[in-house]
């Protein structure tokens, strides 16, 4: 058995919507689509279910948090107690500033970090495939990509055919995963 | 995305919409005739939205964003930018020299004195850290609250943050005197004890407060310059495909990826709202944490962080207009984005001028008279002048801004704009030196006069400034391109709605 990826190209954003609704629709899966901008209402359409980014920027901040306030009660009350101003050495209030900085330090640098990471946004090697049409690389211009894919040889080929000139794909290519 | 309910205007209704009944949130009850042997059918149409003028103009298809974004850039230099260029080059290198003979003769060489111990180099901190507060408002507050106004103007405002707290870290880091030792600021293990920095101190604050503002804001304009750099890579050939692949991280467009990065990019938003009223907050408390009459006040961080925005907002849109012009970019900034930021300068130019009568009124009801004479002395002392120039520039010049015809001339709004920086630089100044000079012991107060250093060293932080935006402005895309499409796809959605009768419900 062989998998293989069906790409349809479109040039509007509306093309692209109508035959990813109709795959849906048909049960056929949708692996991913490529567009110039965010589409909303897709979401629902491909099933990509909301990020837990959150999670991360929340554990991030709190931890940030933690270490800042740790930290400044350690240094400042235990390790070398300096009297400054007569104010008392586990002075909270004054170790906000620099803990509420720390929190959205941790939190932003940790949220960018889980972006790249888990959207596999790396520095090196190429973004698309070797041999892959050149049309693909429209899509940060004005080109919309649906990419279905098929489990096994035969079976919807046909229906995806469909889908692609209904929705007046103008481009379409095949790609066999061993 | 939805912005707000429909609101109903009968001048853009049509056909059946006229006469429905509008209802609570814009949604209309329409009843149409029975049909036979049947129930009245019920069906709620949203009203017709009120027709208002596009923010992009000139017809602009998606594709004609990416080649009016991206051509510019790939062309040869013009020579208009060389010119622009050369200039802020040389104020550049003024500013070098002049950090270079101070750090070789030393301090000295600044007009400060026993009594006016801070002066021009904090004025400038103050100064530049307040311009890019204005960035991190458009970019982040903006996007928080969805004014899709923002995306013409986000990048080039990140870009002019970044670059203005750049300058703004320049000015404490020569007032160190030995900058070579700046690292002594931050709490690393040593073997003087080791001895911590003292986390009571506004001034360590600070340095924690600009790092993160720093980093934050870098990281932000870098994640929304991601699908745009993309786009660089996937236009270039040779050297520039192979750099530019570096820098786009394999960006292909993926959905996938989009609803990620959009999440991340409201998170990010989220961080920097809040860290943006922080910054300046701490800035502020530098001098309201001293007893110094006219600094010892409690109305210093908000009043500290609506003049930022106050004078970044003024700097964004000097920047917008030179550029709008320079670089033909009349369908993208357009006259809806340069009255929106109008609006938002005379906004915030009165809650200024509060701030000021609030001081006042402040220090005559406290009945305490060194801050009293503190005032009196910023008002009718020897340095009146720089008041009066603060009050004109911030307060009563911005309100012509009122007038639509004033908004409508791009000359006097420029001019506008300028001032209120020049207003706005004056108002550190002010707030510094003439709280300093006559404190409480008149055996001690002094004037100040800033040497020519100083001036150099300021002139050559706005060199620095325009050096890095000019170079911004050739190898980057200063329009957030991806952003712009997504509002045209919005408008063109928008157009359909409106020509259409509405005959089904649109969820929110």
């Amino acid at each position: 058995m062989s998998a293989s990826l069906h790409y349809g190209l479109f040039t509007d954003q509306a093309g692209l919507l109508g035959a990813a609704r109709e795959c849906k629709q048909r049960g056929l899966p949708i692996v991913d689509a490529l567009t110039p901008y965010p589409i909303h209402g897709i979401d629902e359409v491909i099933g990509i279910k909301r990020s837990r980014l959150p999670y991360v920027t929340l554990i991030a901040g709190a931890v940030g948090l933690a270490i800042a306030l740790w930290f400044q009660y350690w240094s400042s009350s235990t390790d070398w107690p300096i009297n400054v101003g007569g104010k008392p050495f586990d002075s909270l209030p004054a170790f906000m500033p620099v803990a509420f900085e720390m929190l959205i330090l941790f939190a932003g640098l940790a949220t960018a970090a889980a972006l790249f990471i888990r959207s596999g946004l790396k520095p090196y090697g190429s973004p698309r495939a070797n041999g892959a049409p050149v049309s693909l690389s429209r899509v940060t211009d004005d080109r919309f990509v649906l990419i279905v894919e098929r489990k096994d040889a035969g079976v919807h080929e046909e229906h995806i055919e469909e889908v692609w000139q209904r929705h007046g794909a103008i481009e379409t290519w095949t790609e066999t995963q061993s | 995305m939805v912005d707000g309910p429909a609101r109903a205007k009968p001048e853009a209704g049509k056909g059946a919409a006229m006469d429905a009944e509008v209802g609570a949130g814009g949604a209309a009850t329409v009843t149409t005739a029975p049909p036979a042997g049947g129930l009245p059918r019920t069906e709620v149409v949203l009203a017709p939205r009120p027709v208002e003028p596009p923010l992009i103009t000139g017809g602009k298809t998606v594709s004609d964003v990416t080649r009016d974004v991206f051509t510019p850039l790939e062309r040869k230099t013009t020579n208009r930018w060389r010119v622009c260029f050369a200039i802020a080059c040389s104020a550049l290198l003024i500013g070098v020299v002049s950090i270079a003979y101070q750090m070789i003769v030393g301090i000295g060489t600044w007009g400060l004195n026993r009594t006016v111990g801070w002066a021009f180099d904090i004025t400038n901190f103050v100064f530049w850290v307040g311009i890019g507060h204005a960035g991190t408002l458009i970019s982040a507050v903006l996007l928080l609250m969805r004014q899709r106004w923002r995306t013409s103007v986000n990048r080039s405002a990140e870009a002019m943050t970044i670059f203005a707290v750049m300058c703004a870290g320049l000015f404490p880091l020569i007032h160190m005197g030995r900058p070579w030792l700046a690292y002594w600021v931050f709490p690393y293990p040593n073997f003087r004890g080791p001895l911590w920095v003292n986390f009571r101190s506004p001034l360590l604050w600070d340095v924690f407060a600009i790092g993160t503002y720093f980093t934050i804001s870098a990281v932000f304009w870098y994640i929304g310059l991601l699908p745009d750099l993309a786009t660089v890579r996937d236009r270039a050939r040779g050297f520039r495909k192979r750099i530019f692949s570096v820098f786009a991280l394999r960006w292909t467009g993926s959905a996938r990826v989009w609803s990620r990065y959009e999440t991340a990019c409201l998170l990010l938003a989220a961080l920097a709202a809040p860290l943006v009223v922080s910054v300046h907050s701490v800035v502020s408390m530098d001098f309201a944490t001293a007893n110094v009459p006219g600094w010892h006040t409690t109305v210093f961080p908000p009043y500290f962080v609506l003049g930022a925005i106050f004078s970044g907002m003024a700097m964004v849109l000097s920047l917008m207009l030179i550029a709008r012009n320079v670089m033909k970019l009349e369908h993208y900034f357009t006259w809806k984005h340069i009255h929106a930021m109008c609006k938002a300068i005379v906004f915030t130019s009165a809650v200024v001028g509060l701030a000021y009568t609030t001081e006042l009124f402040m220090a005559w009801y406290s009945g305490n008279e060194y801050e009293q004479f503190a005032f009196n002395n910023r008002i009718f002392g020897p340095m009146g002048w720089t008041y009066g120039i603060m009050v004109l520039c911030n307060v009563i010049v911005p309100q012509m801004l009122w007038f639509r015809r004033v908004r409508n001339s791009l000359a006097l709004v420029f001019a506008i704009t300028v001032l209120v920086n020049v207003g706005m630089w004056f108002e550190r100044f002010v707030i510094i030196v003439s709280s300093l000079s006559r404190d409480f012991l008149p055996s001690s107060w002094t004037g100040y006069m800033p040497t020519w250093i100083e001036l150099g060293t300021l002139l050559g932080s706005f060199g620095l400034f325009f050096t890095a935006f000019l170079l911004f402005c050739r190898y980057l895309p200063m329009i957030a391109a991806s952003e712009v499409k997504a509002v045209i796809s919005h408008q063109e959605h928008e157009a359909e709605h409106a020509d259409h009768d509405t005959d089904e419900g649109r969820s929110a």
